[in-house]
C-alpha cells in the first residue's frame, strides 16, 4: 500500500506508521519538524517499510496545502490510504482572552483538516480508489467547559467528514473518522494519567482495524462510544453546571 | 505529580518532563541547568525503589525510535536505537528476523536506557555477563549540554561508569546493541527439583554450562526444607514453531490496587506449596515461548498492585561464591523465622564481575526476595544487610529503596572511583536522584 500520513510526527501517526511499516508498506510522510521526520523514516525502515518520501510542511501555511498535495501525487502513483493526524491541544484559559490563538487552533484542528481532507479526497475520487482516515477527537462530540475551542474545531472536522463520506461513496472511496479519547502522548504531557488513558499504540491498532474493516466512526478505545453517548445525553440545564 | 518506582515505595512529588524529540531533551536540560535544578532521567519506570525519583524527572518514554539494524557478514547484527525503546519492542522486531538480545532481565518492559543505567543481568550472566558487555557504543548527553559518544575504545571510563551508573553521569540518548542469532522463539526448558538450599547450589554448579539457569526458591519453608527450590535450565531450541505456537501470549491486568492484607504469610505459604508441588509433577523437559520463559510475570500487567497501596520492596543481594552457602542459609533462616517471605523468590548463580564501578553482579549467588511494605519490614532488612555486609555481599541499586550509605559503601568499594568520573562530567551534580542522595552519590 501507498500510505500518506499528514502530521506524521504525532504520537498516534507514529504508532500507526510503525504497525504498517512492519507489513512492508510504502509511505509519504508530512509533518512540521523535518528532523523528527527523518528520525521516523529511519525507524520505519528498520521495521520493514518500503519506499519513504518526506514532505515537511507547517500545517498553518494553508496556502502551501495545494503544493503539498501536488507533491504527494508525484511521490506515489496511487494513494491507497490517507491518514490525517495533526492536531494541537490549546490552553483553554488563554483562548478565552486571545482570539488570535483561538483562530490558530481552529486552523490547526479544524480548517486545515478540511483543506487537506478535501484536496486529498479529490485525488482519491479521481483514482476511484482509496481510504481517507482522519483523527479527530471525542472532544468534538460535545463542547465541554475545559476545552470547547479544541472540541469546536474537532467537531468541525467530524461534521465535514460525515458529508464527505456520502459524496465519495459512489467513487469507491471510504472515509473514516477516528475519535480517540484520552491518549498518553507528548501533547498531553501535563496531565496526570488515570485508568481511562490509552496508549498511542492502542489507538493505532484501532485505526488499522478500522481501515481493513472499512468502519465509519471509530472510538478509540471502544469504551469512549459509551462514555460519549452518556455525555451527549446529559440535558443542557445540568450539563452547563459540569466542569469536566 | 506523585511518582514512584515499580515497587510503589517510596513515592515523591516530581515534575515530569516528557520530551518528544532529542532536541527538546537538550533544550530542557539547558533550561534546568540555568535554574540549577537537579534532575534524573527515567526510562520505563521499572526500577523498584527511588533510582528514578527526583524533583525533576525527564522521561524517555516518547524517545523510543529505532535508528539502524545492521546485519554483518558473519551473521551477527547490531541494533542502534533511542534510549526509550523497550526490550519488548526490540524483541518483537528482531525475533522474527532470527535475532535475540544477549541479556534479558525478568521483564521485557524495561527501556534500553534503564538497562544500561542499571547494567542489568539475566539468566545467562554466568556465561555472557551483563547488558553492558553487549553494548557496542552509547551516546550520552552530558550536564554541560554536549553530546558524547562513548564505548570501550573512546572515553572508556565514562562508558564504564555510565553502565551501572544509575543515570548519574548523564542522559543516555541512544545505544548500539549487539544481537545474537537464534533459530526461533522457543526455549528448551528443563526442570530440576532441589529439596534444600545445598542441593540447589550443587545443581547450579553441576549445570554451569547451561546457557540459561535460574531457580525459584520457597523462602517460607524452614527446617530441613529450608531453601527447597526448582531449578529451570534453558537453551534456545532449534525447533522452529508453526504459526500457532509462535503467537505471543495474551496478558491480563490487575485493574486496581488490591488490599495489602490479601498477601500474607498464609496465602503465600499455600501458593508456594502448590507451586512447588506443581513443578514436581510437571514433565522435566518442555518447549516454551521465550516470553513465557524469560518474562513469566509480564503475563500479569501491573502485578505490583497486588502488594497493596503501601507497595513492596524487592531485596536483591549477591554473595560471593566463598561465603554464599553460609550467608544464604542465615538470610533464609531470618526471613523464614520472620514469616515475611514472598512468592517467587529467585536464586541465580552469577559469573565474574565486570569492570564497571557500580555494576551489581559479582561471582557468586544472587537472591531476590519481595516483601510487602510494612513498618516491621525495615528492621528485618537492616538485619539482613548486616549479614550481607559480614559476608562481603551487596544489594542491587535498581531494586534498592532503603539501604544505608554505609551498607552501600561497604558493598561497592569502587564508589569513589565512580564519583571521580562523575565529578569530571557533572561537577555541579545536575544529575541526582533520591537514591543518589541517600547513598552519598551526590556530594
Amino acid at each position: 500500500m501507498n500510505i500518506v500520513i499528514i502530521g506524521a510526527n504525532s504520537a498516534i501517526a507514529k504508532a500507526s506508521a510503525r504497525l504498517y511499516a512492519g507489513q512492508g508498506h510504502d509511505f509519504v510522510l508530512s509533518g512540521r519538524n523535518a528532523a523528527a521526520l527523518s528520525e521516523l523514516e529511519a525507524d520505519l525502515k528498520v521495521r520493514g517499510a518500503g519506499r519513504i518520501a518526506l514532505l515537511p510542511l507547517d500545517i498553518l501555511n494553508t496556502h502551501e496545502h495545494s503544493v503539498l498535495v501536488d507533491n504527494i501525487e508525484q511521490a506515489c502513483e496511487q494513494i491507497d490510504l490517507v491518514l490525517i493526524c495533526h492536531g494541537s491541544l490549546p490552553d483553554q484559559e488563554r483562548c478565552e482572552s486571545d482570539f488570535e490563538l483561538v483562530q490558530q487552533e481552529l486552523i490547526i484542528n479544524g480548517t486545515s483538516v478540511v483543506s487537506l481532507a478535501g484536496r486529498l479526497a479529490n485525488v482519491l475520487k479521481k483514482q476511484q480508489h482509496g481510504t481517507l482516515a482522519v483523527v479527530t477527537s471525542v472532544a468534538g462530540d460535545r463542547g465541554r467547559q475545559p476545552n470547547y475551542v479544541y472540541g469546536a474545531a474537532k467537531s468541525l472536522a467530524s461534521t465535514y467528514l460525515q458529508g464527505l463520506r456520502g459524496r465519495l461513496l459512489p467513487y469507491n472511496v471510504h472515509v473514516i473518522d477516528i475519535k480517540p479519547g484520552l491518549v498518553d502522548s507528548p501533547m498531553t504531557a501535563q496531565f496526570d494519567k488515570g485508568p481511562l488513558w490509552a496508549s498511542p499504540e492502542q489507538v493505532a491498532r484501532k485505526i488499522l482495524r478500522a481501515v481493513s474493516k472499512k468502519q465509519h466512526t471509530v472510538y478509540a478505545p471502544g469504551y469512549w462510544r459509551l462514555i460519549m453517548f452518556v455525555v451527549r445525553s446529559i440535558p443542557d440545564f445540568f450539563f452547563k453546571r459540569l466542569k469536566f | 505529580m506523585q511518582l514512584s518506582g515499580w515497587g510503589r515505595y517510596p513515592s515523591s512529588e516530581s515534575r515530569l518532563i516528557e520530551p518528544a524529540t532529542q532536541g527538546v531533551v537538550s533544550e530542557q536540560l539547558a533550561a534546568l541547568r540555568a535554574q540549577s535544578s537537579c534532575l534524573i532521567s527515567r526510562g520505563a519506570g521499572r526500577s523498584y525503589g527511588d533510582a528514578a525519583l527526583a524533583p525533576v524527572v525527564l522521561t524517555s518514554k516518547h524517545l523510543d525510535n529505532f535508528i539502524a539494524l545492521e546485519s554483518n557478514q558473519d551473521g551477527s547484527a547490531t541494533l542502534r536505537c533511542a534510549a526509550g525503546a523497550t526490550l519488548d519492542e526490540i524483541l518483537r522486531l528482531i525475533v522474527p528476523r532470527g535475532f535475540f538480545l544477549p541479556v534479558l532481565p525478568g521483564t521485557a518492559h524495561v527501556s534500553v536506557g534503564g538497562a544500561i543505567a542499571a547494567d542489568i543481568h539475566g539468566k545467562n550472566h554466568h556465561l555472557d555477563g551483563c547488558f553492558s558487555e553487549h553494548v557496542e557504543s552509547l551516546t550520552l548527553l552530558l550536564a554541560d549540554g554536549s553530546i558524547r559518544e562513548c564505548n570501550r575504545d573512546k572515553d572508556r571510563p565514562l562508558f564504564e561508569a555510565t553502565c551501572g551508573g544509575m543515570g548519574l553521569t548523564g542522559i543516555v540518548l541512544d545505544a548500539t546493541l549487539r544481537l545474537t542469532r537464534i533459530a526461533g522463539p522457543l526455549i528448551d526448558n528443563r526442570t530440576y527439583i532441589a529439596n534444600s538450599l545445598q542441593e540447589c547450589l550443587e545443581l547450579f554448579a553441576e549445570h554451569a554450562a547451561a546457557p540459561y539457569s535460574v531457580a525459584w526458591i520457597d523462602c517460607l519453608s524452614s527446617g530441613q526444607h529450608l531453601g527447597r527450590s526448582v531449578l529451570f535450565l534453558g537453551e534456545h531450541s532449534q525447533v522452529v514453531p508453526d504459526k500457532k505456537r509462535d503467537r505471543s501470549r495474551r496478558t491480563i491486568s490487575v485493574p486496581f490496587t488490591t488490599p495489602g492484607w490479601l498477601l500474607n504469610k498464609h496465602t503465600m505459604n499455600v501458593f508456594n506449596t502448590l507451586y512447588f508441588k506443581r513443578q514436581k509433577m510437571r514433565s522435566e523437559a518442555n518447549l516454551m515461548h521465550y516470553q513465557q520463559y524469560f518474562f513469566p510475570l509480564d503475563a500479569i500487567a501491573n502485578w505490583n498492585r497486588l502488594y497493596g497501596k503501601n507497595g513492596f520492596i524487592q531485596y536483591q543481594l549477591v554473595l560471593p561464591e566463598m561465603s554464599a552457602a553460609q550467608g544464604l542459609t542465615q538470610i533464609l533462616k531470618k526471613v523464614s523465622e520472620a514469616g515475611k517471605g514472598s512468592f517467587l523468590a529467585v536464586l541465580k548463580q552469577l559469573g565474574a564481575a565486570n569492570n564497571n564501578p557500580l555494576s551489581f553482579p559479582l561471582a557468586g549467588y544472587t537472591l531476590t526476595l519481595d516483601f510487602k511494605m510494612e513498618k516491621s519490614l525495615l528492621p528485618l532488612l537492616n538485619e539482613l544487610d548486616a549479614i550481607l555486609t559480614d559476608h562481603g555481599g551487596r544489594l542491587y541499586l535498581a531494586k534498592d529503596a532503603r539501604m544505608s550509605e554505609a551498607t552501600f559503601k561497604a558493598g561497592y568499594p569502587r564508589w569513589e572511583e565512580f564519583m571521580e568520573i562523575k565529578a569530571a562530567v557533572d561537577p555541579d551534580n545536575l544529575f541526582t536522584s533520591k537514591l543518589a542522595e541517600r547513598l552519598g552519590l551526590s556530594a
